[in-house]
């Protein structure tokens, strides 16, 4: 029956058609505006579940392709469709920001109408940038997403917000515009094209490529974000409500990730060959250096914040890695490196999500971040105390949760190019437990530290609801990562086959 | 039978599930009943297994259960190995673990978080079956990591006591340091066979065999060297070998039945397990049977002196466990894995026995565990006493008892080994067996005999536990005695492991202890020759004299040796050395770079230093717009005079 809808727009505009529908709800009546972002969000997620159901795994040409002229004069395109690096990554969103409307139920008084919308039309805007082929197209999609944050921050913020908010903006926008100037040398190049598989298909020399691949770097390591330009990430975090943090943890995230496999492999793949050094360098860097920052965080969300940006060095350690691993005689364990750095976007977003909404749950009691504040949470809120024990667990990778999933293959992919790069990234094992696990104790364990935490209430259904979702999803995805390694396999097999083709 | 296997692991599973969610609902008697009977069922099905493999000789099975993953052409699978290893550990974990699920209706009969302790028990033994039952290196380390996490809740089950919860962080990243050897290790297997499954990797490990690699560059290792230490490094975190030992003494802050089934009886011998069902990989190295057999020394000999100064009841037995521990990976050195099993099966019960005794002392006492406060206790406590002194017997090796059989294999085995440091270990475990009897009997004294020291107020109180208490002490008293008689010949001479344990012929080790085998009653005949049995002799009559005789002794030499004693007391101060190089170096480091690496140089210089110069150079040129219509025509023509200039001079 869906056969002739053009499904994949639909997921993109609902939710922005639906947020403004929101807006236009206002707050005159309280529970108005989050009953219908609540309906559209569910919708949304319904919708993309076709995706995933209706995906052909057998093959990596891009699927739900719509494609119309849009601005004729450029020979730009309203031109999407999906294959299997982009379709988890946008149930991931639809998912996400379903739990995102049911933790802001109450939590949000404050202007909530714009707020519920504000989320909404960022959904549409990241689904939108994960399924453009068009390279406008996509990059208004990636720009058009920062304002929502943007505001999000700076409205519903901490007190330092506008420090955060400028930072945010600056560090994304100042890598995007790099991006914009490589992409229209590209169009020039190719004849006056901006899809993205023309760049795909263009001949370029080496220099040509390194400066391509390194104007795609700034964006898209900004992103990510990599060491050493990642320090907007724990200062946005820290500023930003609840769900602000999840949707930046859970998805914005990614998008670098993402950009690293649509454009810098496939476009560069010389370059990148050259350069993996740096990545690699840049990424262990991440899992180590950040691992033992996080370890002095006084503040959970600083913490948690530092976590991602190591858990995130994994995913480009392993999209990098794999030309390493092309080197060595056999080359098995290239498509192992780049699945493991997929899973791990997807398993991150999860984990992170779940964590940030943990220290939320607890803010909105204590309104304190605070480790010190805290002490003890187990003794009078022993069912969060249960959830947050197994989301620390799962950020510590225990196997079984997934956040074992992506480092487990990414760790055994890099042994393959070198035992000191596997050494390293494996330190990770003990880093992600001190880090987590100290917090946890600080926090959950030990007898009441202090009256606040005495007079804490444990969680409520709603609460209960949401943290279950996101449990399920952990559990689901460590016990049988086979339903979503699948879906990669032939789109993974075509890149690597792309990529060890030189285009010089 | 399929599907008996799957039923295994699942009742213990669906007992942990049901008491864990639905403790509230089903009360504090249903949560009991629930996790016995899925346990029992566990239990009385791998009896089953066992008599299938054991008597009927049932062929091996080794499927998969489902495919985990399928990636880069290999098959990540979650399945099932049923061999004769198998068997027995299932028999040996639902077993213990039956009779501690028991046990701790009366231990931990008043403590307000009964269920979860009850679910967490039934999930340790569902994660320690899925472990053992595993027919590939994947799930054997998710089961590793799981009885990890049972281990870590379990420890800080207290969640109030400050030492609780030290002792359980402190546990699992010693763990992960383990762990973290381990995985590298799969990953070493994993890149050179192209598998995860044992057989195969086993047929495929001549490929590791004849390949080398470089770790540090110009020197050459072979690969299945590499393999088998990584993997070896997992098997030292998970059954406390030095130096990865400090977490097990902390350990004993957890509730007494999980010191017995989890820190005692099953979850440290996993080490010991997974390096005997890797014998095909470890035979193929002389150098990490030499490592592993100098670890495993090591520990038995320097573990075991520390019990001698401990006062805690249950810190005695976990030293002593850490030395027992050592002997089974000695044996592993030698390339006695059968005696090396052997020891795991008779030490999980005599142990766990003997926790559980002591969990029964230190109920009667009120929740006291310092043995200079007890003594006397033989007239108030008569079963604990027995099965105490069954236990302590056994442990000790006293010729018939269980651990008499395994032991004395084991040493038979080192003597006969022929790995480079089989001399040193040979030594170690000999002065072990004095040193094992002394501390045994030196609590056992304390504790049971002579003078009565606790307060008046819990001697009044004072009485043999519960039916439900000493019904498990005997049940696991019978088996400390007669298991050795019944299955020395069967386990380690008849065949038992030829399909699951592989060993090279030259080392001969274990042939030798076949040929002095004669037969159980020549076996236990043969003490009556000058051996170890004597030097147990010596260290229970040595106990006897200091401790109950002329207590005076044990002050003098106190005093007299004090540096060594201080060295004991302080347990080579590893946990010192690791809580100054590790622990404040990590914290130190972070903070280098979080002030340093981000604030400072990132965000000051750099990034704040990039809007700070922008800002800087903005504050100059801004003079330059003064706004005053002379300075601009005065700029404006000093421009011209130099274009012009420019132009016609060049």
């Amino acid at each position: 029956m869906y056969a002739d809808w053009p499904l994949l727009s639909l997921v993109i505009w609902t939710p922005i058609i639906g947020g403004i529908l929101v807006l236009f709800a206002g707050d005159k009546e309280p529970s108005g505006a989050r009953k219908i972002a609540l309906v559209v969000s569910i919708v949304t997620f319904l919708l993309s579940i076709p995706l995933y159901s209706q995906f052909n795994t057998d093959t990596h040409l891009v699927q739900f392709v719509e494609r119309h002229s849009w601005i004729p004069a450029f020979n730009i395109e309203y031109f999407i469709g999906i294959d299997g690096i982009s379709m988890p990554l946008i149930l991931l969103t639809s998912f996400t920001t379903v739990i995102v409307v049911i933790s802001a139920w109450e939590v949000i008084q404050y202007r909530a109408s714009q707020y519920f919308a504000a989320f909404l039309i960022m959904e549409g805007f990241m689904i939108g940038t994960f399924s453009a082929l068009d390279s406008i197209l996509f990059y208004i999609f990636f720009e058009a997403m920062l304002i929502p944050m943007f505001l999000v921050i700076g409205i519903w913020g901490g007190a330092n917000r506008i420090y955060a908010t400028l930072k945010f903006f600056l560090y994304t926008f100042i890598g995007s515009v790099l991006m914009l100037v490589a992409l229209i040398y590209m169009y020039n190049k190719s004849d006056g094209s901006f899809a993205i598989f023309d760049f795909h298909h263009l001949p370029l020399s080496m220099t040509e490529q390194i400066l391509i691949f390194l104007a795609f770097l700034v964006a898209f390591a900004v992103k990510v974000p990599m060491w050493p330009v990642h320090t907007w990430l724990p200062d946005a975090h820290v500023e930003a409500p609840t769900g602000g943090s999840v949707i930046l943890a859970a998805i914005m995230l990614k998008i670098g990730g993402y950009g690293f496999l649509r454009f810098s492999l496939p476009i560069t793949p010389d370059a990148s060959a050259e350069l993996d050094w740096l990545i690699i360098t840049m990424s262990l860097t991440a899992v180590v250096y950040i691992g033992f920052v996080a370890l002095v965080q006084q503040d959970m969300k600083k913490l948690i914040a530092y976590s991602s940006i190591a858990h995130m060095g994994f995913v480009t350690l392993g999209f990098f890695i794999v030309f390493r691993i092309m080197d060595v005689d056999d080359a098995q364990g290239s498509a192992l490196a780049l699945e493991g750095g997929m899973v791990q976007m997807v398993s991150h977003g999860f984990i992170s999500g779940a964590m940030f909404l943990c220290v939320g749950v607890m803010y909105d009691r204590m309104h304190s971040r605070q480790i010190a504040d805290y002490g003890g949470v187990a003794n009078t809120m022993p069912v969060f105390a249960a959830f947050m024990v197994f989301f620390a667990m799962a950020n510590a990778g225990l196997p079984g949760t997934s956040g074992f999933v992506g480092e487990f293959m990414v760790i055994l992919a890099s042994f393959k190019a070198s035992f000191w790069i596997a050494f390293l990234a494996a330190l990770t094992l003990i880093l992600g437990a001190a880090y987590t696990l100290w917090m946890v104790k600080r926090v959950v364990y030990g007898g009441i530290g202090n009256d606040n935490v005495k007079a804490l209430t444990d969680i409520n259904k709603r609460e209960v609801l949401f943290l279950s979702l996101l449990a399920i999803a952990v559990l689901v995805l460590g016990l049988w990562p086979d339903p979503l390694v699948n879906v990669m396999h032939a789109t993974i097999d075509n890149l690597l086959n792309h990529i060890t083709l030189s285009k010089i | 039978m399929e599907s008996i296997y799957l039923a295994i692991p699942l009742a213990s599973l669906l007992g942990a599930v049901l008491a864990g969610f639905f403790g509230k609902q089903i009360g504090r008697a249903g949560s009991h009943w629930v996790t016995i009977l899925g346990v029992g069922t566990s239990f009385v099905l791998s009896l089953l297994v066992l008599k299938d493999v054991a008597i009927d000789d049932a062929p091996i099975y080794n499927q998969a259960l489902y495919t985990w993953m399928v990636s880069d052409g290999i098959r990540f699978e979650v399945g099932f190995l049923i061999d004769s290893l198998t068997a027995l550990m299932m028999v040996v974990v639902t077993g213990v673990s039956l009779m501690v699920h028991i046990y701790t209706i009366g231990y931990m009969h008043d403590d307000p978080g009964y269920q979860r302790f009850f679910s967490y028990i039934s999930l340790f033994t569902f994660s320690m079956l899925m472990l053992v039952m595993s027919n590939n290196f994947l799930q054997l380390f998710f089961g590793w990591e799981a009885v990890g996490l049972v281990s870590y809740l379990l420890i800080g089950f207290w969640f109030t006591r400050d030492t609780a919860i030290y002792a359980n962080l402190k546990a699992f990243l010693v763990n992960r340091v383990g762990d973290f050897g381990f995985l590298l290790g799969i990953a070493v297997v994993l890149m050179y066979t192209g598998s995860l499954d044992y057989y195969e990797v086993f047929d495929r490990a001549d490929r590791m065999l004849f390949a080398t690699t470089q770790v540090i560059p110009g020197v050459d290792w072979t690969v299945i060297t590499l393999a088998c230490i990584l993997l070896f490094v997992g098997a030292m975190g998970k059954s406390a070998q030095v130096p990865l030992h400090v977490w097990l003494p902390d350990s004993m802050e957890g509730p007494t039945p999980i010191s017995a089934l989890i820190h005692a009886a099953t979850m440290v011998t996993a080490g010991i397990f997974m390096v005997a069902r890797m014998s095909p990989l470890f035979e193929l190295s002389e150098t990490a049977l030499s490592v592993v057999i100098v670890i495993g020394a090591t520990t038995a000999f320097f573990m075991g002196l520390i019990g001698i100064v401990q006062n805690d009841i249950k810190r005695v037995v976990a030293y002593s466990t850490l030395s027992q521990l050592g002997y089974m990976t000695v044996a592993l050195g030698a390339s006695a894995y059968s005696a090396a099993i052997f020891h795991l099966m008779t030490h999980a019960f005599f142990k766990a026995l003997l926790f559980l005794a002591a969990g029964s002392v230190i109920i009667a006492m009120h929740h006291e565990q310092d043995i200079r406060k007890m003594g006397g206790l033989k007239k108030y406590m008569p079963i604990t006493y027995w099965v105490s002194l069954i236990g302590s017997l056994a442990l000790i090796g006293f010729p018939g008892f269980a651990g008499y059989f395994s032991k004395d294999a084991i040493i038979i085995a080192t003597k006969n080994a022929t790995v480079p440091g089989a001399g040193y270990a040979y030594a170690m475990v000999l002065m072990g067996v004095f040193v094992t009897a002394f501390y045994s009997f030196r609590m056992f004294f304390l504790v049971f005999h002579g003078e009565e020291r606790m307060d008046k107020h819990t001697k009044e109180h004072l009485h043999e536990t519960a039916p439900v208490v000493t019904f498990p002490l005997i049940m696991l008293a019978i088996p400390s005695v007669i298991i050795g008689w019944l299955t020395i010949e069967t386990v380690l001479f008849g065949g038992y492991f030829d399909s699951a344990i592989f060993i090279l012929n030259e080392h001969g080790a274990m042939a030798a202890v076949a040929d002095a085998f004669h037969g159980p009653l020549n076996f236990v005949l043969h003490a009556l020759y000058p051996g170890p049995a004597y030097l147990a002799f010596a260290g229970v009559g040595a106990a006897w004299y200091i401790y109950l005789k002329k207590p005076s002794i044990a002050e003098q030499a106190k005093a007299k040796f004090g540096f060594i004693y201080n060295l004991l007391d302080n347990k080579y101060y590893f946990d010192r050395f690791n809580e100054i190089v590790f622990a404040s170096a990590s914290r130190g480091i972070g903070n280098v770079l979080w002030r340093l690496g981000d604030a400072l140089m990132i965000d000051g210089l750099v990034v704040n230093g990039s809007a700070r110069l922008v800002g800087w150079v903005s504050g100059i040129v801004r003079h330059v717009q003064t706004g005053y219509l002379n300075h601009y025509a005065f700029a404006m023509i000093t421009g011209l005079i130099l274009l012009l200039g420019w132009a016609v001079l060049g």
